[in-house]
């Protein structure tokens, strides 16, 4: 009998929580914009996650203290998806059906904007990429655009780099094989330095959270490179850096913009001094836009920003000028909106979102200077990108 | 650098990796020696360590071998906690019941850790290894540092001479000292055991202070070598020192550290030789070959199964 009360007793109560989820909920607010982003606050890359939530930030409180938009303050709701991909679709779920926002913004890892778009494409709610540079992510469909350039540009440009400016004839590759950012990095990086005819004389693998490298290492050692691409994220560079210098490998490190993190100095220490990645923007830029941000961001969180939080602050700025232009944040005529940005001026250079819905924009090239970035060149898009 | 200088590279890595997955294996051998029992959480015993240390070098300012100890200390006190409160209220229950709640208290732990330390990864401080007893090796690293086939940082060597010599307490303890024989007693027949007066209740909590004390300086010396931390970190290590302990012959503690050496080999000829990516395939390929050819692992005496 006892058994039968507590069976029923937990049936009524399980009863009352589903109707307490499925209740009423969150209604969307009266008077308020709410925009939702989700982000890698904590885990393996949650330096990604934290910069892009400020530059986010910093970008919606400007557009609010000038009065918001279409009349009404803008809020922006966030969830951590813990840097992993399947956290990353949960969250997307999570502020479309639950908090019903107008637009998504995130994620920065390309694999985990791949686990969301789908869902954004599905319920015609607009999301934009501040960073995810892996071809494929806007091509889950045409509510899926990104404030940055692909890896298309960004794997040729480190290539053009080390062919050109640093001479290099012989490199090896070091990749993550689990990472659709790194994989897609690695293969236009092969390309054009096969193509301009350097050689690929070593390519290895690893898998994100790996923090050995030796083996890999001692393969790229034996193949006797005058340089190494690592396409990866800081967490393994650096510790992939450390060990290239234990191993006696001291030739020099290129990367992407994966590497811009300030916890690589602080792991990687001086294994990491005098490397090159490709980036969006230079903290060093004179562009009174740049400036402007960089003060502002500066004031505000008291660090310097990286190249992720100028792609949030931009992300954020290119979806309130086009709520205001759309008048609306009715998801088809918001898309219509943002797929029209056209010279929008951000402090990662002019956006212009072309027929894929992707950034055009030239790279910039920074070296690791005592712990700082420093503003190498820029490499400018040649052929328009496909 | 040619193919030979190549291969031993790959075997000294091997054998620095090796020797810490002996130290963890260690503890899964000790504790399944005397109880039976896999103990899962053995490998989140050393990601504690880890932790252990990091607190005592960054909040306590305490120089390395000192927060060596105290994690030692504070993973063994662990282990003991562990064993009184979630194993031995199911002593006398299948063996079963044991191996999940061994599941439950390693997951406790990991998202513990989550809770109690985040998720992000930590910094391990390394700058620690500068004292003047380390110039030695830093000088050793650095001689062979030019050398292509032998390069070896000072962390690893503080990893094979720590792991050695801790090898060799641990031996001389259990063969020479009543109470490391009285654990060896307590390992072949616990009833007998505890019938010719040996405290087996005792002996058990020893063997959990020493297994996981020896994880946690796993987990330093890890941290040292690859200074970055994070509370699922003793997932894979964990795993494969098991794997080591049951190709070496569970129960065994030679067999237990032959089969860290070899875990840590295969691994960086996998790695080397083949690629990444069959990194894990290959170590539990070993393992299922070797429970196919000889159940008992390779250093394993024929057991009876005791009705």
């Amino acid at each position: 009998m006892s058994r039968r009360l507590r069976q029923l007793a937990i049936a009524t109560l399980s009863l009352v929580s589903l109707c307490g989820c499925a209740g009423p909920g969150k209604k969307p607010q009266q008077g308020v914009i709410l925009v939702g982003e989700f982000l890698s606050l904590t885990g393996t890359t949650a330096t990604f996650g934290q910069s892009t939530k400020n530059g986010v930030e910093l970008a919606i409180n400007e557009a609010n203290a000038k009065g918001g938009a279409l009349g009404k303050k803008m809020a922006v709701i966030a969830e951590d998806d813990r840097s992993m991909p399947e956290e990353a679709a949960n969250a997307v779920q999570k502020l479309i059906n639950r908090d019903h926002v107008c637009a998504i913004l995130g994620e920065v890892a390309s694999s985990r904007s791949l686990a969301g778009a789908p869902y954004c494409q599905q319920a015609r709610v607009p999301m934009i990429s501040p960073s995810s540079t892996n071809p494929e992510v806007t091509r889950k469909g045409d509510y899926i655009f990104r404030a940055c350039f692909t890896d298309t540009f960004q794997g040729e440009a480190a290539a053009r780099f080390a062919r050109n400016n640093l001479k290099l004839d012989r490199l090896a590759i070091l990749m993550d094989v689990k990472n659709d950012y790194s994989k897609g990095l690695a293969t236009f990086f092969r390309a054009y330095i096969e193509k301009s005819g350097g050689k690929i004389v070593a390519e290895q693998s690893y898998s994100e959270g790996d923090k050995d490298f030796r083996g890999q290492l001692t393969n790229i050692r034996k193949a006797e490179p005058d340089g190494i691409f690592i396409p990866g994220y800081y967490t393994e560079v650096a510790l992939a850096a450390k060990q290239a210098r234990e191993l006696g490998l001291d030739v020099p490190l290129l990367g992407g913009d994966g590497w811009d993190s300030s916890k690589l100095m602080e792991i990687g220490g001086t294994a990491v001094e005098g490397s090159y990645i490709s980036d969006h923007y230079s903290v060093d830029s004179a562009d009174p836009r740049v400036r402007k941000f960089v003060e502002a961001y500066r004031k505000r969180y008291g660090e310097t920003p990286d190249a992720l939080a100028a792609l949030g602050y931009d992300a954020a700025g290119i979806l309130v000028a086009a709520i205001k232009r759309a008048g609306t944040v009715d998801g088809p005529a918001l898309r219509n909106a943002i797929a029209a940005t056209r010279d929008y001026r951000g402090a990662t250079g002019t956006i212009t979102l072309d027929a894929e819905r992707n950034a055009r924009k030239p790279a910039v090239i920074l070296k690791l200077v005592n712990g700082h970035w420093k503003l190498v060149t820029q490499i400018n898009p040649q052929q328009p990108i496909r | 650098m040619t193919g030979l200088q190549k291969f031993a590279q790959l075997l000294v890595q091997g054998i620095a990796r090796g020797s810490v997955y002996s130290l963890i294996a260690l503890g899964y051998t000790m504790v399944y020696g005397v109880l039976r029992l896999i103990n899962f959480a053995h490998g989140d015993v050393y990601m504690v360590g880890a932790f252990i240390a990091y607190f005592a070098i960054t909040a306590w300012h305490l120089p390395f071998l000192p927060a060596l100890l105290v994690s030692m200390a504070g993973c063994g006190l662990l282990g003991v906690v562990i064993e009184r409160c979630a194993y031995r209220p199911l002593r006398n229950q299948p063996r079963l019941t044991a191996l999940i709640t061994a599941i439950g208290v390693s997951l406790l732990l990991e998202y513990g850790g989550q809770l109690v330390f985040g998720a992000s990864p930590r910094k391990f401080p390394t700058d620690v290894l500068t004292g003047p007893s380390l110039r030695a090796l830093n000088a050793v690293s650095d001689a062979l540092k030019a050398h292509p086939g032998i390069s070896v940082s000072t962390a690893q060597l503080v990893i094979v001479i720590s792991s050695v010599l801790l090898m060799v307490a641990l031996r001389l303890f259990i063969s020479r000292t009543k109470v490391g024989k009285a654990t060896q007693a307590v390992a072949q027949d616990r009833e007998t055991a505890s019938l010719m007066g040996i405290g087996v209740d005792n002996i058990i909590m020893l063997t959990f202070f020493i297994g996981s004390a020896l994880a946690a300086a796993a987990g330093v010396l890890v941290a040292l070598e690859e200074p970055q931390i994070d509370p699922i970190m003793g997932l894979m290590p964990g795993v494969r020192a098991f794997v080591a302990a049951v190709v070496g012959g569970i129960g065994n503690i030679p067999g237990a550290m032959m089969g860290g050496l070899i875990m840590g080999v295969a691994e960086y000829l996998v790695v080397g030789y083949i690629s990444s990516a069959y990194r894990d395939a290959i170590a539990f390929g070993l393992l299922i070959v070797v429970l196919l050819v000889r159940p008992t692992g390779l250093t394993g005496k024929g057991m009876v199964e005791k009705v």
